[in-house]
């Protein structure tokens, strides 16, 4: 009968973000001067997408109590990729988009191998792996430049049957195809069970190294997504790596936004998806109520740090001092 | 009894060194089906490696296990698990963040079309928990909601959940309740009759008196005998587990104390939520007063709201006479409180498990080894010699890191590591949790010699032979409140047992305990 108590605890941060950016895009709209429209909605997901597909990845890795610095490059350098391979002919457009999919899944093996085998800390594997990916991107695109099938792009970042936005049809196609299986798969729980407690986790007989292998690839994968859909919103591709950088920092922004614990073990890639969005609402925000852009960065830094509080209030509640730290 | 029957599963020859400590030599072991084996002896006997063979979890050096008469290897615990080898650890093996249905069928869950069925997997948690005894526990709980009792019968379920042949109980029942125990032993001879073979590890040798068929007794790192259980006394046992002659395991009883002499230690209608309710006590120097009654009866949050961990805690609290409020374990340890607890927990909240055994001892005391916020080298290696050959702690060298050192002698750091700030108030929180017999007498001796230098001691136990032994007075807990106080020659099993329970049999059964 209570089951429903305990799922509700069990997805809090996913709630909480879902109401932050259900929130702040009701306000957006309703100040907007042309209210709740198919055009508002439209942009409104194109622009949260990017940061949307480099977040989920940004979750599974990070469920496993690791971080990927690297995601951002990887982003980068599937779009300098894509401005290379996604051309011509349909049959050329489908091989360059399988390639440049390939490409994200294999920056992400490699992550993953090294943060396995090579025993070392994700945090320093993906600062140096990253730098691998920006220098590679350098190499394929020394100036912005290159093209992309337009039909596809145009198909992609439009309207589906003049109804709803191609991109959150994407998204969500990319959250079926991929989160929910692995949510519900031995791996996926594998993956929150090594980073709730590794130790744990090994004595159950838990496949530890295949739920790092896999999180860290399909994180490789889904920035590769996210890479695709910058090529076809710029039409060209660019290493840019104030891009990368500023991609890397934003997933963890969003990650967070989105109760996803830093710890691991804890939330939800669809909760970061909402941070993400909410995120980028910010930005949105502040051009209805025609503030200048150059407070984005200063009220992004107010929202974040006030959701980190948010978490926060469970301290308040805290009686026995020795829960701070467990 | 069944000689020409092959045994279920059969160990010989196993050795395994760690470094230059060898932790197991040649030991051997054989276990039937449908018995409940106990393995005894004192920590660094060697159970532990033993077990951690058996499970997979670590490899033996040399030696073979058979299984059913084929030969065995395992390389990991899922390997053991699938050839019918299920383990309850005593470090418990459950994943925090998980819900209790994901936690038992963690590694091997039902499945459709590839992913996770989890209507089946809540129906066969539900199962599982019935199974163990454990049918108040919610599947869809998170294992962080629950307090330890819970999470036990948890891995109970768990273990039971994979269908065992061999079922491996370490310590599983150093955390329960008394009716929870009682509970599982209904469980494991259910599944005795079922044909299991279980090896049962326990400290506790009443519980072994009540549970096991057949025992056998290791001490360093060798099996030394195996008999029929009930053939040998208790103290025949204790021998063959410490190899020495067995003489009192505690210390003479303290004499009274003098009742005029004003209290160290008092305190006043302290509450907290609805944990402690209008509890009043006070100790004088000298004296050991003891926490008894049922488990989670609100004697482990006394200590805490003593040390200044618990928040909006209310009631008066007088240290020498005079008010003081305690703001948390820095007020608590200074000298003009002078108080140190003796956690329940010795990996979290007692030690630094990975720093070595002089950063460890001398953290609480720094402030007494140090000039003007410089650590005087020599002064603290001198007080260091000193702790260590008091307690006589063995430890490869001081800069060995604690986690390297086995159990008992981890408390004995903890323990040594508070002793060094001299204080003059002792909270003991359950010390001897898991310590083997031989720390054990050195604790208790050490106990009376600290009440006989003047301090102040209160002490948690859940063994009754040890409230009973070591105290002066006895303050049994129910609920939250002081529901009777024993004195002298009134603490006796049959006292405490009784007043333990009286207000229990009112309300019903003991009410489980709730989500922190």
């Amino acid at each position: 009968m209570k089951d429903w108590r305990y799922i509700i605890r069990e997805q809090r941060g996913t709630l909480i973000a879902m109401a932050l950016f259900v929130a702040m895009f009701a306000i957006y709209v309703t100040n907007h001067p042309a209210g709740f429209t198919l055009n508002v909605v439209t942009t409104a997901s194109n622009k949260g997408v990017l940061l949307a597909f480099i977040a989920m990845a940004q979750t599974l890795v990070v469920v496993t109590a690791g971080i990927d610095l690297s995601l951002g490059m990887i982003f980068v350098l599937t779009n300098c990729l894509a401005s290379w391979l996604v051309t011509g002919s349909p049959l050329e457009t489908a091989f360059g988009v399988a390639a440049v999919l390939a490409a994200g899944l294999a920056c992400g093996m490699l992550n993953g191998l090294i943060v396995i085998f090579g025993r070392l800390q994700p945090i320093v594997t993906t600062i140096a792996t990253g730098a691998i990916f920006f220098g590679m991107a350098l190499l394929l695109r020394p100036v912005p430049g290159g093209e992309v099938n337009q039909d596809l792009a145009d198909a992609l970042t439009g309207k589906l049957a003049d109804k709803v936005p191609a991109s959150l049809v994407v998204l969500i196609a990319v959250v079926l195809v991929v989160w929910m299986p692995f949510r519900r798969s031995l791996t996926g729980r594998a993956a929150y069970a090594t980073g709730s407690s590794e130790a744990a986790a090994y004595m159950s007989g838990v496949a530890i190294r295949k739920a790092r292998f896999v999180a860290y690839s399909l994180a490789g994968l889904l920035a590769g997504i996210g890479g695709l859909f910058l090529t076809f919103f710029t039409y060209s591709g660019e290493a840019s790596a104030a891009n990368g950088n500023t991609y890397t920092l934003y997933s963890i922004a969003a990650v967070v936004l989105g109760g996803v614990s830093l710890f691991g073990g804890i939330g939800s890639a669809i909760g970061a998806i909402f941070g993400a969005f909410a995120f980028r609402t910010i930005g949105d925000l502040l051009f209805v109520f025609d503030l200048e852009p150059l407070w984005q960065p200063l009220f992004q830094g107010v929202v974040l740090l006030l959701a980190v509080c948010l978490g926060a209030f469970r301290l308040l509640q805290i009686r026995n001092r020795l829960d701070y730290f467990g | 009894m069944d000689a020409l029957a092959t045994p279920l599963f059969e160990m010989d020859g196993i050795s395994k060194r760690y470094g230059g400590v060898h932790a197991l030599r040649d030991a051997a072991l054989s276990v039937e089906g449908g018995r409940i084996h106990a393995i005894l002896g004192e920590n660094g006997a060697g159970k532990s490696t033993l077990i951690k063979i058996i499970a997979g979890v670590v490899a033996a050096d040399s030696g073979r296990m058979m299984l059913e008469g084929r030969e065995v290897t395992f390389a990991s615990p899922s390997q053991a698990s699938r050839a019918g080898i299920a383990c309850v650890f005593q470090e418990l093996s459950l994943v925090p963040d998980l819900t209790v249905a994901d936690n038992i069928f963690i590694s091997d869950p039902p499945r459709r079309y590839g992913l996770i069925d989890r209507a089946a997997q809540r129906r066969m948690a539900e199962a599982a928990l019935a199974r163990a005894g454990a049918s108040d526990i919610h599947p869809m709980a998170q294992i962080r909601d629950l307090p330890l009792s819970r999470r036990q019968m948890v891995e109970i379920a768990k273990a039971l959940a994979r269908n065992p042949r061999i079922l491996i109980l370490d310590e599983a029942t150093s955390a329960l309740t008394q009716s929870d125990v009682t509970k599982v032993f209904d469980v494991l001879k259910r599944l005795r009759q079922e044909g299991l073979a279980l090896l049962y590890i326990s400290h506790r040798m009443q519980e072994i008196a009540k549970l096991a068929d057949i025992c056998t007794v290791f001490r360093n790192g060798r099996n030394v005998a195996t008999y029929e259980a009930g053939t040998k006394s208790d103290n025949e046992v204790v021998e063959l587990m410490i190899g020495r002659e067995y003489r009192h395991v505690f210390p003479p009883k303290p004499r009274p104390v003098p009742a005029n002499q004003n209290p160290v230690l008092e305190i006043a209608n302290l509450s907290w939520s609805d944990r402690l309710r209008n509890v009043s006590l006070s100790v004088q120097a000298g004296e050991v007063v003891g926490l008894g009654g049922l488990d989670g009866q609100g004697q482990r949050e006394l200590l805490l709201a003593l040390f200044g961990v618990l928040r909006g805690v209310t009631g008066g609290l007088r240290i020498d006479g005079k008010a003081v409020t305690i703001a948390g374990p820095r007020s608590a340890k200074a000298p003009r409180v002078g108080m140190a607890l003796i956690p329940e927990d010795r990996k979290t909240e007692g030690l630094m498990l990975p720093m070595s055994v002089r950063d460890n001892l001398s953290f609480a005391a720094l402030a007494r080894v140090s000039k003007a916020g410089v650590i005087d080298f020599g002064a603290e290696r001198r007080l260091i010699a000193e702790m260590m050959s008091l307690l006589a702690i063995r430890a490869s060298s001081i800069d060995a890191p604690v986690g390297s050192l086995s159990g008992g002698n981890q408390q004995k750091v903890v323990i040594a590591k508070w002793l060094m700030v001299t204080p003059r108030i002792i909270l003991l929180n359950d010390p001897t949790r898991g310590i083997d017999v031989g720390t054990k007498q050195e604790l208790y001796k050490l106990l009376r010699r600290l009440a006989e230098s003047g301090v102040a001691i209160i002490f948690y136990s859940t063994d009754y032979d040890e409230l009973i032994n070591c105290c002066n007075r006895v303050l049994v807990l129910y609920d939250g409140s002081v529901i009777s106080e024993l004195e002298g020659e009134g603490i006796t099993d049959r006292a405490l047992v009784a007043s333990a329970l009286s207000i229990g049999a009112d309300k019903g059964s003991q009410a489980p305990a709730v989500a922190r």
